[in-house]
């Protein structure tokens, strides 16, 4: 098992590493550095001023170099100008004396780097953000699993009922409804003030204000979350991930229901509830476990997607910002964050997966 | 002139009829509900001493019944509004749900056509005329041909469309539904069906416009992605070691990474400029090519004049196509090798973002279908027919390809329609972001997101796009339930 772990953990490292040097790579490639001086510097460069502009901030050496001292494992860029023999560098803050900055400072120093757009740390504007999106996919989790599992449990228990047909088409439609599907029509149907129910609700005065729910979760991130501004976006995040995870649960406890031991519990004459709830549940929740854990990066488009169409400024809000406004440190940030989350969920779910079944234990 | 009803003059008295059978049903519903917690259950058949049997109705299987009548009034009446749409002779006595049967009107003779002739002769279709025996591969099937059809009849021959999709009438401006135009010029149609979006286009004529954009493109680039994910999965099964140890890495690698970054950097106009997608669709587009000359080299090299007749038309056709599909001289802002191939050769270009939007789709799903297909060859190369073959002392690829590969058919079949389903979304998915294929395109992704914006005010026009993705997704994966479930049968 130790081994096991080691070497997952290494492919995972690798893993991490190709991923961001593709990112790093994607993200200075010379058009993006070109718009980064022209921003930054003057609109109406020359490409002479262009070069001149990144080679004294950094960005004129080697990619791989410039990779490393990002990483941190290479020691920061120097330079000394010539004229006034002062001298910056990668790790030379603003007002710092050249001696005391440390050699190094990356992602293994900790250091993130600086946001040209939002001109501040990467890591100070990610934490609170990052706490936002905890916070939505939290009650999303809390939402999604356990209804999956009802339903799952629910519809695999007696295969090929009318409760099994019924419960299954609605999986099939919750997957074959995408985020800025179902958020759209909650919001017509729940958030309007000129359509859907909210209208009616109001007219015959069982709302007291003038729509059901909040169409924005903006208020969310100020006042906190109330049922009122969070029920929207965290439904919409559940349902399209509920229908798929419902449905490896059904598969796996249909199976389990066909086994042996479950006919003889039934001839040893065990009620039926007994059945499902000590005989079958335990070992049909074996394989939705992976499913569930490998939904953590899919939830991720979904949150992108959610906090778009709710205007909630978190991960996946700054995400798309920075990927718009070419703002490289922010989004290398950013998808080291979804990279790590999509690696260690693979890792759980696979260790989990060892863990929990013990016919498949790797020595 | 007055706003168009929304069910005409048929509404009088379909509408509370149809109004009845959703009450019905809610009550039936709620009942059955209430019924099984209080444990009652449906009637059973019991047997008699000499032998007959008789069923035992019990309060349940009444309820049952009556939601059964429900769901059959409400499709009637459905019925109704489109003969209605179809007999009636005037737009104002029609009603919007009418008129708007009256334009799908080819639609529905192709989808009659289709089920008369697939219900007739369905025993002698194989696999096809068997999804005819599923009730929810047919329901699934009828969706879809429903949205193949629209598209061909807006895209190819557009009849169903009212208005252009670019038209704008600025008077027309976030327009309700069933509003008239405000000077229709002789043989224009005189009414915006679904009403106009920000801009003042017609709203239900997007949406058809839109069907034939996204059916354009997903199929194919479903298509592409199992190309290269068989060009891959199949050898990395097959021979393992190595190969498969490198391959799977690379497939773990873009699986791993967020799909949603994956869009954002290929699509930046930056990553553009750098010619990063190209490069892409210089690799990606390779393998189609390599599919078919491998496919004819190993089943046609004992019989060397056919074999080159074949591996020389693939050469050639799939090379013409692909240097016309890469190479785009007549844009300035690309590198240099995608410029080389000449003007007079280059068949097409493809427009704009469509070629970056088509390579992402095709990267995104391509690892998924490489580690299916690897795990089906893994599964079949233990079979007694892939040893005999190899006694026999045929070539791993033909083994592969003439061996493996039709045997491994089912699954991909349904994993096919299931991904067609999926590229739907992840294209909605980049219009959401605004990454589609141009700004004006009235595909689905790019028209709700326009309509997003003033969505809780006028939420009419990105209703009837979200609507339509989801009846396209739903089925689809109804169709490749039915489908998995028939075959499943053999």
């Amino acid at each position: 098992m130790g081994a096991f772990i080691l070497r997952r953990t290494g492919v995972m490292i690798l893993t991490a590493l190709c991923l961001t040097f593709v990112v790093f790579f994607l993200t200075n490639l010379f058009p993006n550095l070109e718009k980064l001086a022209k921003t930054q510097g003057n609109a109406r460069m020359t490409d002479a001023e262009v070069v001149s502009w990144l080679d004294r901030n950094g960005y004129g050496g080697p990619l791989i170099v410039r990779y490393g001292e990002w990483l941190g494992v290479v020691p920061g860029w120097t330079r000394e100008d010539e004229a006034t023999g002062e001298i910056t560098g990668r790790c030379i803050d603003f007002g710092m004396d050249p001696a005391d900055a440390p050699t190094r400072c990356g992602l293994l120093q900790g250091d993130l780097g600086f946001s040209t757009v939002s001109d501040d740390e990467v890591g100070n504007i990610i934490g609170g953000r990052l706490l936002l999106t905890l916070k939505l996919m939290g009650w999303a989790f809390g939402v999604m699993v356990p209804a999956a599992l009802l339903v799952g449990v629910l519809a695999g228990m007696r295969e090929g009922s009318r409760l099994d047909r019924s419960l299954s088409t609605f999986s099939i439609a919750s997957t074959a409804t995408p985020e800025y599907v179902s958020g759209v029509i909650f919001i017509v149907l729940l958030a309007s003030s000129t359509a859907g129910l909210s209208p009616l609700l109001a007219e015959w005065g069982w709302i007291e204000g003038r729509t059901l729910f909040l169409g924005s979760a903006r208020s969310a991130m100020e006042d906190g979350i109330t049922f009122w501004n969070f029920a929207l976006p965290v439904t919409t995040i559940a349902l399209y991930g509920m229908g798929y995870i419902a449905r490896m649960t059904r598969a796996s406890m249909a199976e389990v229901m066909t086994a042996q031991y479950i006919r003889t519990a039934r001839l040893k004459g065990v009620s039926f509830r007994n059945i499902v709830l000590k005989h079958a549940l335990r070992n049909a929740l074996i394989a939705p476990f992976t499913v569930i854990m490998l939904q953590f990066p899919w939830l991720l488009t979904g949150v992108v997607i959610v906090e778009t169409l709710f205007n909630y400024n978190g991960f996946g809000w700054t995400m798309v910002q920075a990927a718009s406004n070419n703002d490289i440190e922010l989004l290398l940030a950013c998808s080291i964050v979804a990279v790590f989350v999509v690696l260690v969920t693979q890792l759980i779910s696979d260790i989990g997966y060892v863990f929990l079944n013990p016919r498949i234990r790797i020595a | 002139m007055e706003p168009l009803t929304w069910s005409g003059s048929f509404g009088a008295f379909l509408n509370p009829l149809m109004l009845a059978a959703v009450v019905a049903f809610v009550i039936l519903f709620l009942t059955n509900v209430v019924m099984t917690f209080a444990g009652m259950r449906s009637g059973d058949f019991e047997v008699n001493a000499d032998g007959t049997l008789v069923y035992q109705r019990t309060p349940m299987d009444m309820v049952l019944t009556g939601m059964k009548y429900a769901v059959l009034l409400f499709v009637l009446c459905c019925i109704g509004y489109i003969i209605g749409g179809l007999t009636l002779p005037t737009i104002e006595q029609k009603g919007i749900l009418g008129a708007m049967a009256q334009r799908l009107l080819p639609v529905w003779i192709a989808l009659v056509v289709t089920f008369a002739l697939s219900i007739t002769f369905k025993r002698r279709l194989g696999l096809y005329g068997k999804l005819f025996d599923s009730p929810i591969g047919m329901a699934g099937f009828g969706l879809v041909m429903f949205w193949i059809f629209a598209a061909i009849f807006s895209g190819v021959f557009p009849l169903v469309p009212t208005h252009g999709a670019i038209d704008l009438i600025s008077q027309m401006r976030n327009e309700l539904p069933g509003t008239p135009l405000p000077n229709p010029d002789d043989g224009e149609y005189p009414y915006y069906l679904l009403g106009g979006d920000n801009l003042g286009r017609d709203v239900f004529s997007r949406v058809f416009f839109g069907a034939a954009d996204v059916l354009k493109i997903t199929p194919v680039a479903t298509l592409f992605a199992f190309m290269v994910g068989i060009t891959l999965g199949l050898p990395a099964g097959y021979f393992g070691g190595k190969l498969d140890t490198i391959l799977t890495f690379i497939a773990n690698l873009a699986l791993a990474f967020p799909v949603i970054l994956l869009f954002f950097l290929l699509v930046t106009p930056e990553i553009v400029a750098a010619g990063v997608p190209q490069y892409m669709s210089m690799i990606l587009f390779l393998f189609p090519i390599l599919f078919f000359v491998v496919l004819f080299n190993s089943r046609f090299h004992t019989d060397p004049t056919r074999r080159n007749i074949l591996v020389g038309a693939a050469i050639a056709i799939g090379g013409v196509l692909y240097l016309s599909l890469i190479s785009n001289p007549s844009d300035p802002d690309l590198p240099l090798l995608f410029r080389l191939w000449p003007e007079p050769f280059d068949l097409f270009d493809i427009a704009g973002n469509l070629l970056i939007v088509f390579v992402s789709v095709v990267f995104v799903n391509s690892p998924t279908v490489f580690r299916i297909v690897r795990g089906i060859t893994l599964d079949v190369k233990t079979r007694d027919y892939v040893a005999a073959a190899q006694t026999r002392g045929e070539g791993p690829w033909y083994i592969m390809l003439w061996e493996i590969l039709p045997n491994a058919r089912g699954p991909l079949i349904v994993d096919f329609c299931l991904r067609i389903g999926y590229t739907t979304i992840l294209l909605g998915t980049l219009g959401f972001f605004g990454l589609g294929v141009s700004p004006e395109s009235p595909d689905w992704g790019s028209t709700i997101n326009e309509g997003r914006r003033l969505l809780t005010i006028y939420p009419h026009p990105a209703l009837p796009p979200a609507l339509a993705l989801m009846s396209l997704v739903l089925g689809l994966n109804l169709l490749a339930d039915g489908l998995r479930e028939e075959s499943l049968k053999d």
